[in-house]
């Protein structure tokens, strides 16, 4: 006989729970390293006040009644409930404070894309700690945490939640006009997204720039040619961006770092530092995150706040394809050596 | 350093335009043309993968290959999959229809039944424009030739791909309505167009140039 469990959930069996149990370890074992107390937070929260924090948080999530008629919400990601513990536990605390976790966080998943509906992310919040310090401090935590993980290839991208969003008003763009263009770059479509550019009518030099900006990716360079495109915020955008490059820079990790001026994420809190984690061995993002200064004060302690979360089944993944890697050029080398020691051996 | 970028080429209505297109840009299609039994062919600077232009979706969006080539009609239906659609080709060029029996009043019908059954390969599509049309339609998926079910009464109207509209002439079908006009399109893997964002933009540029 045959029991179902619900698509995107599963079973984790002793050999991968060992392998899993190392990797979160590791993970922890960093974070902690850093200073970061690992936090735990009920699965399921009040969905009011989940939605306090984002509106879309608690809608993707799954809802039930307790046995009084109130809603329950499973959490979909980590950094909401901190948020409300931040206000409900550490009302008076002298920040900043850093806070871990690994935790499961659920979402609705489409079927048949492998995607999980049941999930575990490890993760750090760095709360009272304003940009660029903070989000270096986090970004540093995040590469520490990718080489524990063994994923020398990693790489973070990194991008501004306000970046386009403001250049379109910068440049006078209505804004029903703006939705539809930023819901073409949401949709990462760049044919629809230079349709929606083209219709504007801001000309064609300055269509061609948006276009390209959107695409625009690679080293702290690309922040300049933001910067020529517009006015005031975007000014704003870019010397942000620069603050961040620099303190990178002298955290060591800039080579690690990607600017990616069209980085979108689907979250409404995010305010600006937006990233992602990408692996050459897996195909979706591995992690993601950035700065939320304006969340905590909607849980009434207005602090700026940043942090990331890895999807920890992912980073396994992608360590296992390490380790496959490594195996192989190893018995790569040996093979060669032992060629080159017959080579020698022979008269 | 790394191993070349792996391309996704459609088979089927698309292939020979997609392998003029590869000419054009210096990369040679010659095994594809000769052997038609082997699905994967290695190249220097690109590894060419064919399969159904409906799978490349699925592909570049699992990081199977990093950069695929589709209709934009697949890409409607398919819509839910993160990729990243980096050019209008151009090529391939169709139109997204509704369709109806020629001389058939469908407007009446539609108010007389308050729904009508459209038949399609498509039936996400189908299923969105209507809806976003604020009409009702019962939508039924079918495999082959999808002429045949008004034909026969599956369905009053179908929504199809059409060309040169002649197999709809052909099988007494009639234009009603046009809901997109689809070309092929190239699309990136998303993690592939941050990690290998060099070669990547590389070829676009070249693609565009040609």
């Amino acid at each position: 006989m045959h029991h179902l469990i619900p698509p995107g959930t599963r079973d984790i069996l002793p050999d991968e729970m060992r392998e899993l149990r190392r990797l979160s370890s590791a993970l922890l074992g960093t974070f902690d390293r850093f200073g970061y107390g690992e936090v735990w937070t009920p699965t399921m929260e009040y969905e009011d006040v989940l939605v306090q924090g984002d509106e879309r948080a608690a809608g993707a999530s799954y809802r039930l009644f307790d046995e009084n008629g109130q809603v329950l919400a499973l959490r979909s990601d980590m950094t909401i409930p901190i948020a409300r513990v931040v206000a409900n536990r550490y009302a008076d605390a002298e920040p900043p404070l850093r806070l871990c976790y690994l935790s499961h966080a659920y979402r609705a998943v489409r079927p048949q894309r492998g995607q999980q509906r049941e999930f575990l992310q490890a993760g750090v919040e760095l709360i009272g700690s304003d940009a660029p310090e903070g989000t270096g401090e986090v970004l540093e935590v995040l590469c520490a945490a990718l080489d524990a993980a063994g994923l020398p290839r990693a790489r973070v991208g990194l991008g501004d939640a306000g970046l386009f969003r403001n250049l379109l008003e910068d440049i006078g763009v209505e804004p029903e006009a703006r939705a539809r263009v930023l819901a073409a770059l949401e949709r990462h479509d760049f044919v629809a997204l230079e349709g929606e550019v083209g219709s504007l009518g801001i000309g064609d030099r300055m269509g061609d720039a948006l276009v390209r900006l959107a695409q625009l990716r690679g080293g702290s360079d690309v922040i300049e040619q933001a910067a020529e495109l517009g006015g005031e915020d975007v000014a704003r955008a870019a010397s942000r961006l620069r603050d961040t490059a620099t303190e990178i820079e002298r955290r060591g990790i800039a080579d690690r770092v990607i600017f990616d001026l069209g980085l979108v994420r689907d979250l409404g809190y995010y305010s600006g530092a937006i990233f992602e984690v990408y692996d050459p061995a897996v195909g979706h993002v591995i992690g993601g995150g950035g700065r939320y200064d304006d969340l905590l004060e909607r849980f009434g302690r207005a602090l700026p706040a940043c942090g990331f979360a890895l999807y920890v089944e992912r980073v396994h993944v992608a360590q296992a394809e390490e380790e496959r890697r490594a195996g192989e050029s190893q018995a790569g080398s040996a093979g060669s050596a032992a060629g080159d020691a017959a080579t020698k051996g022979a008269p | 350093m790394s191993e070349p970028l792996r391309l996704a080429v459609p088979r089927g209505a698309l292939f020979a335009e997609t392998l003029d297109l590869l000419d054009a840009i210096g990369v040679d299609t010659a095994p594809l043309r000769s052997d038609s039994r082997s699905l994967l062919f290695e190249g220097s600077e690109l590894t060419l993968v064919t399969m159904r232009p409906s799978d490349v979706p699925t592909y570049v969006e699992a990081g199977a290959v990093d950069l695929g080539i589709t209709g934009k009609d697949v890409l409607m239906e398919q819509e839910e999959r993160v990729v990243y659609e980096l050019l209008d080709l151009g090529y391939g060029y169709c139109r997204m229809v509704v369709a109806t029996r020629s001389g058939n009043d469908a407007d009446e019908l539609e108010r007389r039944l308050g729904a009508i059954r459209i038949a399609s390969k498509y039936p996400r599509v189908a299923s969105r424009y209507f809806e976003q049309s604020g009409r009702q339609a019962e939508v039924i998926e079918v495999k082959g030739s999808v002429e045949l079910a008004p034909l026969t009464g599956l369905a009053e109207g179908i929504v199809d791909l059409t060309a040169s509209g002649r197999t709809l002439r052909e099988n007494s079908l009639e234009i009603r309505e046009v809901i997109a006009d689809c070309t092929a399109r190239l699309v990136a893997n998303r993690v592939a167009h941050k990690l290998r964002q060099s070669e990547i933009d590389e070829l676009v540029e070249r693609i565009d140039a040609r």
